[in-house]
């Protein structure tokens, strides 16, 4: 694999659902190993951007490479056609995603949870994907709960299990949609944690948030999207400083000064 | 705690209006168990020389075997109509829902004499080329369509559409995320349906589904207007000749009591079995 080809290539991204355009030409570059923060105003297109690079999204126009692979479509002579369902879960494997509202499986427990992909996708041995769960339970800092369902869990612990059970299939890149709107103030900080664990640990990341304060923190580089578009992209400390376009200067002073 | 405790101690709330009930409800249960054991009309000697009669045995069997069939049916044909109904394009959910509004639009009773008679509409019943074309294989419709057979196209038929509705509404109850996630992991259509959506839209379907087990047992009596020996049939046979009409239909009574008992026991465990992680399982009766 060559270091310097990005990890995710996106190129003029078109989507729109009815007569709403969600994404008008959007071009995104991930370097390997790097975190990149979507920001912007509800509405923007981030998350639909993001379910996009994994396919759970049908777009219209443009193209998504993940790895070099491209990603929810082939080529077929000089089209472009959607591919079905069994090659895209495929695709999906190699790629985490945490969503807002944790998803995990209420009639799993934890554990269940966790190792059932490893196994039933990556066709691994029991023991192997057990072993491999508890070790990622240590690092999310959840060991004592791997019989536990997950009404049992608070939202922290069961975002942070959600993170777990991506990381069991050795993701490539990972995905996060909100990780931690749908959770209580005092529970963001946990969470949060352990996504920085993983920066540190140098997974490539594209995080949606409302965190801003996060972003600047973590992320490498920032993009703001405004209205279907990407207003601003480039170096965390400089897009969230110093922001050059209008619109992300006044979603920025919005977003840090709620009650200017 | 509570034996340190400072505060007062809060009793459960007096509630004399229950007690009022209580010796009306005694009144009326002294009543019934007298008349049971004192009025003739309710023959009890005839109903225990009746109630394990051979020809009362076999219509008990005929009336569990077709049950146990229509039921196979429907739950097989309502499962595959209701992800019919979910499939991509206009034209097979269009067929599901067809389907299920004709079944559903026209009484059982019509359609179990309909399947009786279809000799009368179809002389033959062939498989081959339609339209004239060689027949493979062919049998006279008054052979094929037997008592037993018109009861179980009538009535299973039927139930699977009331069943695919039971079943739809199942998937329907478990959560969009559910699907997403497991999509995003990996894991096949196949695999997200019978590990992720199945398990959950169980919870759903079980009790609907458990009702509809129970009215069909009792749904089988319409098969006896096709002549099929179950029980209400054969309970009919013997006081159509002994005129001990009310002792009879106290046998049928006794044996739907027992049998719809002892489903309604394994419905109680099979909801336990998909009460995960929560306590509704030992909270609701």
């Amino acid at each position: 694999m060559n270091a310097d080809r990005p990890m995710v290539r996106i190129d003029d991204l078109w989507l729109s659902r009815g007569v709403n355009a969600i994404l008008k030409g959007v071009s995104l570059t991930v370097a390997r190993g790097s975190v990149t923060a979507l920001l912007g105003p509800s509405g923007a297109g981030k998350s639909t951007l993001l379910r996009c690079v994994n396919a759970l999204e049908t777009y219209d126009r443009g193209l998504i490479h993940v790895d070099d692979l491209l990603i929810g479509c082939e080529k077929r002579g000089d089209q472009y056609f959607r591919l079905g369902e069994r090659v895209l879960s495929r695709q999906r494997a190699e790629i985490g995603m945490v969503f807002q509202s944790f998803n995990l499986f209420p009639h799993m427990t934890v554990l269940e949870n966790i190792i059932g992909a490893p196994i039933r996708v990556r066709g691994q041995g029991r023991a192997e994907a057990i072993a491999h769960a508890r070790d990622l339970l240590r690092k999310v800092g959840l060991s004592e709960k791997e019989h536990a369902f997950p009404k049992q869990l608070s939202g922290g612990q069961q975002q942070r299990i959600a993170i777990a059970r991506s990381l069991a299939m050795r993701p490539k890149l990972m995905l996060f949609d909100e990780p931690t709107s749908a959770l209580d103030p005092h529970l963001v900080g946990e969470v949060l944690h352990v996504i920085r664990d993983l920066a540190k640990g140098g997974m490539t990341m594209m995080i949606v948030t409302h965190e801003v304060q996060f972003a600047r923190e973590v992320a490498d580089r920032v993009a703001v999207m405004v209205d279907g578009q990407i207003a601003e992209c480039g170096p965390a400390a400089a897009v969230l400083s110093n922001p050059q376009d209008a619109r992300v200067r006044a979603f920025l002073s919005r977003t840090l000064r709620p009650d200017a | 705690m509570s034996a340190q405790s400072a505060g007062a101690v809060i009793l459960p709330r007096r509630q004399p209006s229950r007690w009022i009930g209580l010796p009306l409800i005694g009144v009326i249960i002294a009543w019934m168990i007298y008349q049971v054991l004192t009025n003739h009309g309710f023959q009890w000697t005839v109903v225990w020389h009746y109630l394990f009669e051979p020809t009362i045995l076999v219509g008990v069997g005929m009336t569990l075997a077709l049950t146990v069939l229509v039921m196979a049916i429907g739950i097989i044909c309502g499962g595959v109509l209701a992800l019919v109904r979910f499939s991509p394009g206009p034209m097979l959910p269009l067929c599901a829902r067809a389907y299920i509004w004709f079944f559903r639009g026209t009484p059982v009773l019509v359609q179990l004499v309909f399947w009786y008679n279809l000799a009368s509409l179809f002389p033959q019943i062939s498989f081959g080329i339609p339209f004239g074309g060689p027949k493979l294989f062919a049998i006279s419709a008054t052979a094929a369509i037997s008592s037993f057979t018109a009861a179980l196209l009538g009535l299973g038929l039927n139930e699977a559409a009331y069943m695919a509705e039971i079943v739809r509404a199942g998937l329907l109850s478990v959560d969009r995320g559910q699907s997403e996630a497991s999509k995003a992991l990996g894991y096949r259509p196949a695999q997200t349906f019978r590990v992720v959506i199945l398990p959950q839209a169980m919870r759903a379907i079980v009790p609907p589904t458990g009702n509809q087990i129970i009215g069909m047992l009792k749904y089988t009596s319409l098969a006896s207007v096709v002549g099929l020996g179950e029980l209400m049939q054969s309970v009919e046979n013997i006081y159509a000749s002994n005129f001990q009409t009310i002792p009879l239909l106290i046998v049928a009574a006794l044996w739907y009591l027992l049998l719809v008992g002892l489903l309604s026991i394994a419905q109680s465990f099979i909801e336990r079995y998909y009460a995960f992680g929560t306590t509704a399982g030992e909270g609701a009766r």
